[in-house]
């Protein structure tokens, strides 16, 4: 009998821990079903991001973006002469559980196209299920590249329009040539940072004149990693920091860099991680002159984005909202579906397939975006400096658009290689040399 | 730990007693550095009000407002000390300027004429900077400084402080003031006020990092003749490394009539690196001589410079012995600041840790939710900044009591309505305590945020004592160290002096024989619960002061804290502390060669090892309470 008292506890425990959770999911869905279950003849969309867990912070403004393009395309009339229907899920930041939401958007809800995904480990997690049920995604973040599939439209920049412009910059316009590669240790700081040093090295920089720091996801204690930079600074050399330092690791970062006196003049970090929805997060003094490298810019002065900063502002009621890269990554992605699915008529995943290849749309900062063969698209490279009110001040910019390159120049085993989805090649990994389709085995 | 106690002070300083002298030295910051950063801050913001800037003295009857736009740029560096001066200190070390001082304060017309002829007009200079080309500003910042003009240093801070603007309409450069919803502007040459407009009329001048630099040498130049030392002496640092004859020239005019012993050092270094690209071998000797044992970055490099082009073999060798006694320097340096980055990594881990060394070490609960009491500290801080958003300097201190109380209060309700139930089940403890962290967490969500809020470090927190050149310490981390120290100390005596302490270890050690005495143990339960909570509340104001405040921000330091505890020794608050240092200290050792990963894998493995052989820990508790 005395065993059996602490067992009922435990269990009640347990019990009244798995209902609140169980109460807590639940609230979502049944709001989902509802809106499901409102039209048969709606057109599905789903939007696949984490609106809680550790990736909420970032992930949940591209819902409401979502949510925003969807509202804004029904009230202009719907598509095919339907309304659009946004479906959402949330994954909750965890990676496996994105390819269950992912399998239940095209098996059970049977949506046309998924926006969704910000980590590369969810991204990774959910391509199997998009080539095997054949549905499309839209990827709207920055990403490592060396990767190109039929069903995916990767709409953010692929190393080429980001990490490399922005090294070419601190080289040539800044003169620096030591270089500090420091990132959180997963799998798109390793591999920017293999593409970056590859690139460096065929650039002429020595091996002493590159260091490489990985720290944990989270890392808080900079001091010894600041002072360890501090010191590759000073030895004479104009020096830099590339950071691929995600997540909110970078305040303490920051903070240190502020600390130990280290200026944007003296040792300037470039980021590619760190946006206006980050920087809202954060105290901006010590930031200041610290650069970022994206494709689009809240400050940039171009009427297209002073319509979507007021179209978002209104639709989020807060005018202290910010916009972001990956949003503007969304609204490209969203107006080529649409342009795709009025061209072909219809929103099966082939036709529109076919039909993207080739379509172009304007970006937000007075451009245009253009769909390629392997559904990487054109964007210009803008160089901002962090300033006080946490925008950036663009000091650069590449004078057209730079075109997205899955498979990196630079590596030894995807420099031959290129991802084109039209006929005759079809082929998300063709090598150009051997003249064949690697297939399936992908070169990692 | 035999090992590593011995290793520890072996590497990390050369001498013995190191510890203690770090801890003096720290505690020598706090009573120093705590006064001097608060009185330069204070210091510089009415010097900066005071400041009737030349030219705009003529419009401040006209429009107060503008005139304050110029002052009240953030003077909280030593920096800005320097905009106090320009217009006088400038004229007096530049004789063609003299005429002008008498009528510097009337209007700008009869200014602008007086200069030689070969020097650029400020006002084409300034009116450059409209351009959006960063060359042309570039051009722009060096004219302005090349001008001559009283006003250019005035107008070249104001361009790095972000306070120059271009109206869109007639290019005007202005200072502009936020005023409702645009800008009130002042003409920045004339100072005449301009009237509001929107917030799209006028732009600022934004620029890069070369400008940035490029602006401040030309302060630098401007104001290397200031009555005040701190100005000649950053203004001297600014020009090390120099190569400009012209800039040599100035030093060497300012180093004849240099008094200040600090800017004299600064000089003469400048002056010694320039020194080395010397014509005559004996004159590079004497400057390699001059460089000995100098800490700079500078010093160094240049003499890596000349030891890879010099032919001389006497230059040579004095250049090696030179870079030589350099480098023993620079090397005793970095051990002091490896064996200060331990300790300030192991003060977080006491601080995270003592908490719960109270109620997990002495009351024996497995409380999961103790990183969510710090959590719960954080947010209070922040709040109490939100309450007092003008007194940010004074808000730790209100803070500190305040997340004692509010953590403590949680504890005090979490014992009594929940722990007080599960006594001596540790698995439903754990169970339960695990559940009130997700309470707790989703509660700061759903009322707060989902998101990191921003916690801001008082002034007196930002910044670094420098101690030499080469070795910095940071504020927030000395005074974190401190403040652990403090915290741990209070606690001790709490626990050894009150009498709350003596029933808490009465209560712990033999519970049935404490009541029979007259001990309430409920009620000490319940006290001896929100004491660790508070505790681990207060532990969060020092943590948000380093890290992001966030609803996830516990979950970071539970694991460590039960690490310290267990390791030094459950039941020992002297275990706590050491543990916690002697982790701080293993884990900046290795890192150097490791890399943060696997320095903090090793620590942990290293831990289970040592649990493995003593599976009390450091300080193992003796008799009969420890068996029972």
């Amino acid at each position: 009998m005395r065993k059996t008292a602490p067992v009922a506890s435990l269990l009640k425990t347990l019990a009244l821990s798995g209902a609140l959770a169980l109460g807590l999911g639940a609230g979502h869905l049944s709001a989902q079903e509802e809106a499901a279950a409102s039209g048969e003849d709606a057109i599905k969309v789903g939007v696949l991001h984490s609106l809680s867990g550790t990736m909420a912070i970032s992930e949940t403004t591209l819902k409401d973006t979502m949510l925003m393009l969807i509202e804004q395309q029904n009230e202009k009339g719907g598509l095919l002469g339907k309304q659009l229907e946004a479906v959402v899920v949330d994954p909750a930041s965890d990676w496996p559980l994105f390819a269950e939401k992912a399998r239940e958007l095209l098996e059970k809800e049977k949506v046309a196209a998924v926006f969704g995904c910000w980590t590369s480990v969810s991204r990774k997690s959910v391509l199997p299920v998009f080539e095997e049920l054949n549905g499309l995604l839209f990827y709207p973040v920055q990403y490592e590249g060396e990767e190109s599939s039929r069903n995916v439209f990767y709409t953010g920049a692929a190393p080429n329009q980001q990490a490399i412009p922005a090294v070419d910059y601190l080289k040539d316009e800044l003169g620096v040539e030591r270089w500090v590669l420091a990132g959180t240790d997963y799998v798109y700081p390793r591999t920017t940072n293999k593409i970056l040093e590859a690139y460096l090295k065929q650039n002429g920089v020595a091996e002493e004149d590159i260091m490489i720091n990985y720290t944990p996801f989270g890392h808080s204690d900079w001091q010894s990693i600041v002072a360890d930079i501090k010191k590759f600074g000073s030895e004479g050399k104009k020096t830099a920091v590339v950071s691929t330092i995600n997540g909110d690791a970078n305040v303490p970062f920051y903070k240190e860099l502020g600390n130990q006196g280290i200026s944007a003049e003296d040792i300037p970090v470039v980021a590619f991680s760190v946006g206006e929805e980050e920087l809202s997060g954060i105290d901006t003094k010590p930031l200041v002159g610290h650069l970022a490298a994206w494709n689009y810019f809240m400050s940039v002065d171009a009427p297209e984005n002073e319509t979507f900063i007021e179209t978002w502002q209104d639709f989020i009621k807060s005018d202290q909202r910010v916009t972001n890269d990956p949003m503007e990554a969304h609204k490209i992605g969203f107006d080529l579906w649409v342009k795709a699915v009025e061209k072909a008529g219809s929103t099966d995943p082939d036709k529109v397939i076919d039909a993207i290849v080739g379509l172009e749309t304007g970006n937000l900062t007075g451009g245009t975006a253009k769909m390629l063969p392997n559904h990487h698209i054109t964007k210009p490279v803008l160089i901002g400096e962090i300033q006080e009110d946490g925008q950036f001040a663009v000091v650069w910019q590449t004078e057209e658009e730079v075109p997205g390159d899955a498979w990196s120049d630079y590596l030894e085993g995807s420099k031959d290689l290129v991802g084109d989805w039209t006929d005759p090649i079809n082929c998300g990994n063709y090598n150009t040399k051997t003249k064949e389709c690697l297939g399936a085995v992908a070169a990692e | 730990m035999r090992q590593l106690k011995l290793e520890a002070p072996r590497r990390g300083a050369p001498r013995r007693g190191s510890l203690f002298a770090a801890l003096a030295l720290a505690v020598g910051a706090l009573v120093i550095g705590g006064p001097l950063a608060a009185e330069t801050a204070g210091v510089d913001e009415p010097v900066a009000v005071e400041l009737p800037a030349v030219p705009v003295s003529a419009a401040a009857e006209a429009a107060p407002e503008p005139e304050a736009d110029i002052t009240v740029p953030e003077a909280d560096t030593a920096a800005d000390a320097e905009l106090a001066e320009p217009a006088e200190p400038a004229m007096a070390a530049e004789p063609a300027a003299a005429p002008e001082a008498a009528d510097a304060a009337p209007p700008v017309a009869d200014t602008a004429p007086e200069p030689a002829a070969a020097r650029p007009s400020l006002d084409a200079a300034v009116a450059a900077l409209a351009d959006r080309s960063f060359k042309v500003k570039e051009q722009a910042v060096a004219d302005m400084a090349a001008s001559g003009d009283p006003r250019a240093a005035e107008l070249l801070k104001a361009l790095l402080a972000g306070e120059l603007y271009v109206k869109k309409d007639d290019d005007r450069i202005v200072f502009a003031e936020r005023a409702g919803d645009g800008f009130a502007l002042t003409d920045a040459l004339s100072g005449d006020a301009l009237g509001e407009v929107g917030r799209r009329d006028a732009t600022k001048i934004t620029i890069n990092n070369r400008m940035r630099g490029a602006v401040r040498t030309a302060i630098a130049a401007l104001t290397l003749a200031s009555p005040d030392p701190a100005v000649r002496l950053s203004a001297a640092r600014e020009m090390v490394g120099t190569a400009d004859p012209d800039a040599l020239a100035a030093l060497q005019a300012q180093l004849a009539q240099e008094d200040d012993a600090e800017v004299k050092d600064a000089i003469g270094l400048a002056l010694a690196i320039a020194g080395l690209r010397a014509e005559a071998a004996a004159d590079r000797v004497a400057a390699v001589e001059a460089l000995g044992g100098s800490l700079y970055p500078q010093a160094r490099n240049a003499l890596d410079t000349l030891i890879g082009s010099e032919q001389d073999e006497a230059v040579l060798a004095a250049a090696r012995a030179s870079r030589a006694d350099i480098e023993r320097r620079l090397q005793n340096n970095r051990r002091i600041e490896t064996l200060f980055f331990g300790l300030s990594l192991g003060s977080v881990l006491v601080l995270a840790a003592i908490g719960l060394a109270i109620t997990f070490g002495v009351m024996g609960v497995i409380n999961m939710a103790h990183g969510e009491l710090i959590m719960i500290g954080a947010y209070t801080t922040y709040l109490v900044q939100l309450a007092m958003p003008n007194a940010i300097d004074w808000s730790l201190f209100v803070a500190i009591p305040a997340a004692f109380l509010v953590a403590g209060l949680f504890g005090v309700a979490i014992e009594r309505g929940v722990i007080r139930f599960l006594y001596g089940r540790p698995l439903e403890t754990l169970l339960a305590t695990f559940g009130i962290s997700l309470i707790l967490q989703q509660l700061v969500r759903t009322t707060i945020s989902a998101q990191n809020v921003i916690v801001e470090n008082p002034s007196w927190m930002s910044g670094s004592l420098q101690i030499n050149p080469a070795l910095s310490l940071t504020f927030n981390r000395l005074y974190i160290l401190v403040f652990a120290l403090l915290v741990f100390f209070a606690l001790l005596m709490i626990l050894k002096r009150t009498a709350l302490g003596l029933q808490v270890r009465a209560v712990s050690q033999n519970r049935a024989m404490a009541r029979a005495m007259g001990v309430r143990s409920a009620r000490v339960d319940a006290l001896t619960f929100g004491l660790g909570a508070g505790i681990a509340g207060v532990a969060g104001v020092a943590l948000s002061q380093l890290t992001n405040v966030g609803p996830n921000m516990g979950q970071a330091y539970i694991i460590d804290s039960f690490m310290v505890v267990v390791f030094g020794g459950v039941g020992n608050l002297w275990g706590t502390l050491v543990a916690g240092l002697t982790l701080g200290v293993a884990n900046k050792l290795m890192e150097p060669w490791t890399g943060a990963v696997l320095a903090k894998i090793l620590v942990l493995v290293f831990i289970i090892l040592f649990i493995q052989r003593r599976p009390r820990g450091l300080f193992p508790q003796r008799g009969r309470a420890a068996d029972g």
